[in-house]
């Protein structure tokens, strides 16, 4: 069941080799609400460098909100988040983007009348935003550089198998590729920590397997950490290294997935429990 | 009845050719104008998603500022780069007070806040600059006044104004510029992506601030030619801001999006407008012309609803 982990990881979940892994990403205390409303409460967990991390629970347990505070869509009232060593009581988007946080959204959040092609490449804007003034003039340097941006666009495309989709406006595609295309975007800023929400949702089995192919070799071969909130357990169970539970907003489980699927209080989310 | 209606204004274009030269030159002239606001609505439309509705009083109050301070002993050209910094830190302001705290607010929230922004704006330039009409001062800008007379025939006359030609010359080295800045940069994807979607915007690192304090620059800086363009035909005044709403049917004609049909559509609706007037409006007893536009629009609406040039949007639900 865990084939993909072990063959990934090189070693069993739950070794010592596991705790030596530097800590990418910390949150630490982090309480949120709106107003009245408590979307987090207290919750504290780390991402290691390198692994997948999948955020479980169901709905409306803080999943998302706690992947908004992580790329700074949301501050928390409380608590603090600790990326890459520097300790912080909350991230700003442009802080987080270009500090090579890049995420997907639970509803497809494409620029629908662009181009596939467009739409990826907007994923390099901050690598490009450093000449400015030079975009006004086009030529020269500008130039060379946006056919280096397109060429590691074109790279992605092949990479997610959506060659030919390449000019079609997004708001066309099925909704399936759609995700991809989305992932293709987040991917063009060449990011540190990936953060897929419900990468997977609404699709059909062979969708899923595609995706989940692709973020294994993201994995894999470019060496990027992924953060994932998923609802098909078989996929969680397959992917992540490690799973942290969530449910009303606070924290009920964290480990390897075979520990937490076999946690009493996860399993009495899930199915419910008479009090 | 019929006759009037069908044939004898075409008998009549036949046989004044010059008039209707004439007519068809005012026609033009009203378009470009035309134009000009509405490519002021459709750069905040593109970049926000939003229908600016202090376009115009952002016309009106360019062109007070323009005057108000030449008034007060600046020379005009100074006076002139003066009032760009003015847009400059007004669109600055803008961003800062309006937009910034109101991002991924719901499009009519964004609507109403430039509602709030005219009267704020019509306001203060009451306030700094006194309500009664000012001339504006095309002569120390260097506008050209003259008038030029074309013969056509054995007894036709064209004129053309010299301000009006320079209004054309004006207008289409703008749109030339803009076109450029928008279509060949890279601001003018990430223009596109925050009109489509701020919060995939940010994500990916797209700063909202810069984009919007740019695109509002740059329909401030459309806002002062239109308001030198408008206030040297007629005054600069309060008033200017409800003829901006002219841009509405030139809008809907050219679609929301597209600056060239921005042109076109001005175009369209300025012809249209004078023609309709100078041949048609005499059988209803005239004055067609402060209407005529939005009929020419909503008939356009029927069968092209995106416009002429506007993104045809196909969505999948």
């Amino acid at each position: 069941m865990n084939a993909f982990v072990t063959e990934k990881t090189l070693a069993p979940a739950g070794t010592e080799d596991r705790a030596e892994r530097e800590i990418l990403l910390k949150v630490d205390n982090v309480s949120l609400s709106f107003g009245g409303v408590k979307a987090i409460t207290d919750i504290s967990f780390d991402i290691q460098k390198g692994e997948i991390r999948a955020i479980i629970g169901p709905n409306g347990a803080g999943k998302t909100s706690m992947l908004n505070v992580i790329n700074g869509f949301y501050h928390p009232q409380e608590g603090t988040i600790t990326w890459r060593g520097k300790v912080r009581r909350k991230m700003k988007p442009y802080e987080a983007a270009s500090q090579g946080i890049a995420r997907t959204f639970q509803n497809v959040a494409l620029f629908k009348g662009m181009t596939t092609l467009d739409n990826i490449m907007s994923g390099r804007s901050l690598k490009m935003n450093r000449n400015f003034f030079w975009q006004l003039m086009w030529r020269g340097p500008a130039e060379r550089e946006e056919i280096e941006h397109r060429r590691k666009v074109e790279d992605i495309i092949d990479f997610l198998e959506i060659q030919a989709i390449r000019k079609t406006p997004v708001g066309r595609l099925p909704y399936g590729l759609q995700k991809r295309v989305e992932l293709g975007r987040a991917l063009a800023m060449e990011p540190e920590l990936l953060l897929l929400d419900e990468p997977m949702a609404g699709m059909n089995l062979e969708e899923k397997e595609d995706m989940s192919r692709f973020i294994i070799d993201v994995n894999q071969e470019f060496g990027t950490t992924i953060a994932l909130i998923e609802h098909d357990m078989g996929v969680v169970m397959d992917l992540s290294d490690r799973v942290v539970v969530l449910d009303y907003g606070k924290k009920i489980a964290d480990g390897p997935p075979e520990e937490v699927q076999a946690s009493q209080a996860v399993i009495d989310a899930y199915l419910g429990v008479s009090h | 009845m019929l006759y009037d209606i069908f044939i004898d204004p075409f008998v009549q274009m036949y046989d004044m050719p010059d008039f209707f030269l004439q007519v068809l030159w005012e026609g033009f002239v009203a378009g470009i104008l035309y134009a000009l606001i509405a490519l002021g609505f459709v750069l905040i439309f593109k970049a926000s998603g939003v229908f600016n509705f202090a376009q115009g009083i952002m016309v009106v109050f360019a062109g007070l500022t323009l005057v108000g301070l030449h008034e007060n002993g600046v020379p005009a050209f100074l006076a002139l780069i003066l009032t760009i910094g003015v847009m400059g830190i007004l669109a600055y302001g803008v961003e800062r007070v309006v937009m910034r705290p109101l991002v991924n607010q719901p499009d009519i929230i964004l609507l109403m806040a430039t509602i709030g922004l005219t009267y704020f704006l019509i306001g203060f330039g009451e306030f700094v600059f006194g309500g009664e009409p000012k001339q504006m001062i095309t002569d120390e800008l260097g506008l050209p006044n003259g008038s030029t007379a074309f013969e056509i025939g054995e007894r036709g006359l064209v004129i053309l104004q010299h301000i009006d030609i320079a209004a054309a010359v004006i207008a289409v080295v703008m749109v030339t510029a803009l076109g450029i800045f928008f279509n060949k940069t890279r601001i003018g994807r990430a223009l596109r992506a925050v009109a489509d979607d701020h919060q995939a915007a940010l994500s990916v690192g797209i700063s909202l601030n810069q984009i919007w304090a740019i695109v509002w620059f740059a329909a401030g800086l459309v806002a002062l030619a239109t308001g030198i363009m408008w206030g040297a035909r007629s005054d600069v005044s309060f008033a200017l801001e409800i003829v901006a709403f002219k841009a509405l049917p030139v809008l809907i004609l050219g679609g929301f999006t597209s600056i060239p049909g921005a042109i076109v559509g001005g175009l369209i609706i300025g012809f249209g407008e004078k023609i309709g007037e100078l041949y048609w409006g005499g059988l209803v007893g005239g004055g067609i012309e402060s209407w005529l536009a939005y009929i020419i629009a909503l008939i356009f609406l029927l069968f092209r609803p995106q416009g002429l040039f506007g993104e045809r949007i196909i969505e999948r639900i």
